[in-house]
């Protein structure tokens, strides 16, 4: 409230623009507080659940063998006799240096760890939206445009599939059918155990890296097991943007530009694609936005029902051994990116909406 | 008077005639819908499945049988049986006990908290308000499967924990419906009336706006109520929700993973156990709100 009061006194013509600016300043100082603030109470909850929920974190590191002082040892080595503020301030300047500490189980730094697996999540998530979108926006206008058809039916049908299917199951169900019954696509994993290793890492993602270097049969290899992963993804984000995109073209169509244009004589294509679809894209890049961050989420199943070296994996793992901070840097980095996403496909809503300016 | 004209009376003579009259034309509603119908006979049916287990499942749920192994499903073992020879039909029934449970506890647990978060913050106001929902704005922009993973982790496997951790993910949506319930009511004459009574916070938001939130409360627990069932599974088949011997669907599944190629059925099976019933909670759920909150509609 206080960032408007200078509005009242009035100001010269010429300093118009720079209220502008003002404005927008303060829009961004907005966002930026408030990806502030909700990252910060992602490091609370994270922190809650290491160090406030386990009984003891220092028996769970030395063990119920050890004397009373290598336990008190380990625990001024931990910083635990810290009161919990204290502990909480030293564990978010961790964090935003980058350390998240060691994996119990692969002995290796969970910052390290992470950078490693994540590329293959990003990779098969980015071709799961891709599929997605291609096949969605299309499925909605149609379902819209012949409301109450029987593919307006079908499409409906698909959309509440979306949310009643376990990822995992139609996983499973998948590979039994596509990949062991009718061979049209590879097995777990990002490759045939033949090609594994034979290209360097760039990007991490060997979709892309493989193209760079020119070795067109691991592509084609790695394709034929991205595949089936990103399809099952595919479904999910899918389902959700027809239904959506349905109800949204829905209710473009009972506006009465759109009867207008069909009386001057319009042509049905172009009022559905140009006069109905254009209006809606805004809020289908919110949607978009929001379906990715949910693949992120979906993706840890879909990786371990398809032994998919990524970030999914690598915490199911991790939760199965109680390597506790395997699951919070998993936690945080998967958190950290679905914040990121929502946030920023709000923010688009915004600049590309002139009404939400 | 027949029955039917006291429950449609316009002028009801008694609370109870109204409560009674209100709830039976949402269900005459409902019934003109098909997919909600078919929705409340799947839960219906869930209920049934889960309170007559014992008599409906022809074999022990736990029972081993090793000569019995992997067999495909036929006309004794309906839906075959798993690698330890036991029924697999019979594990999918007694399995809905276990779903019924997790379902009924979660909305327990989360949908009270978030009605009485979201009603003290949007009644309340001011710096109440600002506190109260930037928490639940916090715990909305997180994603919820690895939340809720993350808390099973913490407290150790289980199918108590794995409730909990669920409950704990769900509550900020229900705060924010209520809250919004809440500002539409908060200024309303009858609750003006009721403070110069001398009604005090408590009183009013207990007595005269929790009610009026149940019913949009309602729609939206049991639209979630798929969602809850798809990650109390899929905690399951990780290994964090029950434990074996358990028969939970997701569990199940999980056991059934290295015999997908060859004994597709293992696997399967629980799954459309699950697809029917997360299907059934859709359907009824679409259903009520189209009686109940026809304003929603569209909105996820």
């Amino acid at each position: 409230m206080t960032t408007e009061q200078p509005a009242l006194t009035s100001p010269p013509p010429e300093k118009l623009t720079s209220k502008r600016t003002r404005r927008q300043i303060s829009a961004v100082a907005t966002f930026l507080v408030t990806l502030f603030l909700t990252f910060l109470g992602l490091l609370a909850i994270t922190f809650f659940i290491g160090r406030v929920i386990p009984i003891d974190p220092v028996l769970a590191v030395v063990g119920d063998r050890a004397t009373q002082a290598q336990y008190d040892a380990a625990k001024i080595a931990m910083g635990l006799d810290q009161p919990l503020y204290m502990q909480f301030i030293s564990y978010v300047g961790n964090v935003f240096t980058g350390n998240l500490g060691m994996s119990v189980s692969t002995g290796r730094a969970v910052a390290a760890d992470l950078s490693r697996f994540f590329p293959a999540t990003f990779e098969m998530a980015t071709l799961g939206i891709l599929i997605g979108v291609a096949i969605g926006v299309p499925l909605g206008v149609t379902a819209a445009a012949r409301q109450g058809s029987w593919l307006d039916q079908a499409i409906r049908v698909v959309g509440l599939l979306g949310y009643s299917v376990p990822a995992f199951w139609l996983g499973l169900v998948g590979l039994a059918v596509f990949y062991a019954r009718l061979r049209w696509v590879g097995g777990p994993g990002r490759l045939d155990i033949f090609y594994d290793g034979l290209v360097t890492p760039i990007t991490g993602m060997i979709l892309i890296d493989s193209l760079v270097q020119g070795e067109f049969d691991i592509f084609w290899n790695a394709v034929w097991h991205i595949v089936l992963p990103a399809s099952v993804l595919g479904f999910f984000s899918l389902a959700y943007i027809a239904r959506m995109t349905r109800s949204f073209m829905l209710d473009q169509l009972s506006q009465e530009f759109v009867t207008t244009a069909r009386v001057k004589g319009v042509p049905e294509r172009i009022v559905i694609w140009r006069h109905a679809f254009n209006p809606i894209r805004v809020p289908l890049i919110t949607v978009i936005g929001l379906s990715y961050a949910g693949l992120l989420e979906g993706s840890v199943m879909i990786e371990t029902v398809f032994s998919w070296p990524g970030i999914g994996n690598y915490l199911t793992t991790a939760l199965l051994n109680a390597d506790m901070n395997a699951v919070l840097g998993s936690t945080l980095v998967i958190g950290a990116v679905f914040i990121v996403i929502n946030k920023v496909s709000d923010v688009l809503y915004r600049v590309l909406d002139p009404r939400a300016r | 008077m027949t029955t039917r004209d006291w429950l449609l009376a316009d002028s009801p003579t008694s609370r109870w005639q109204a409560n009674a009259g209100r709830a039976y034309r949402v269900f005459t509603a409902l019934l003109r819908n098909p997919l909600s119908v078919l929705g409340g006979v799947i839960i219906l049916a869930l209920l049934l499945t889960a309170l007559f287990a014992p008599w409906i499942a022809p074999f022990s749920p736990t029972g081993q049988n090793l000569s019995q192994r992997l067999l495909p499903p036929s006309g004794t073992n309906w839906m075959g049986t798993d690698e330890l020879g036991r029924d697999i039909f019979s594990r999918v029934v007694w399995g809905s006990q276990i779903t019924l449970t997790i379902v009924l506890l979660v909305a327990l647990i989360s949908a009270p908290l978030g009605l009485l978060i979201g009603a003290i913050s949007g009644y309340f106001g001011g710096w109440v308000d600002r506190v109260l929902m930037g928490f639940t704005d916090i715990f909305l922009s997180l994603p919820k499967l690895i939340l809720a993973l993350a808390f099973v982790a913490a407290l150790g496997p289980g199918i108590n924990n794995a409730i909990i951790a669920i409950a704990i993910t769900s509550w900020p949506a229900y705060a924010r419906i209520a809250r919004a319930e809440t500002l539409t009511i908060r200024n309303a004459e009858y609750i003006s009336a009721v403070q110069l009574a001398g009604g005090g916070p408590i009183r009013v938001i207990v007595q005269h706006i929790l009610p009026l939130c149940t019913s949009s409360m309602i729609v939206r627990v049991t639209l979630d109520m798929a969602g809850v069932i798809l990650t109390a599974a899929g905690l399951g088949f990780i290994g964090l929700g029950a434990q074996p011997p358990l028969p939970e669907w997701g569990a199940m599944i999980s056991r059934g993973r290295t015999f997908i190629l060859d004994q597709w059925w293992v696997a399967t099976m629980p799954g459309f156990a699950i697809i029917i019933v997360s299907l059934g909670f859709c359907f009824l759920g679409d259903g009520l709100r189209d009686v109940l909150d026809p304003k929603s509609e569209g909105k996820s």
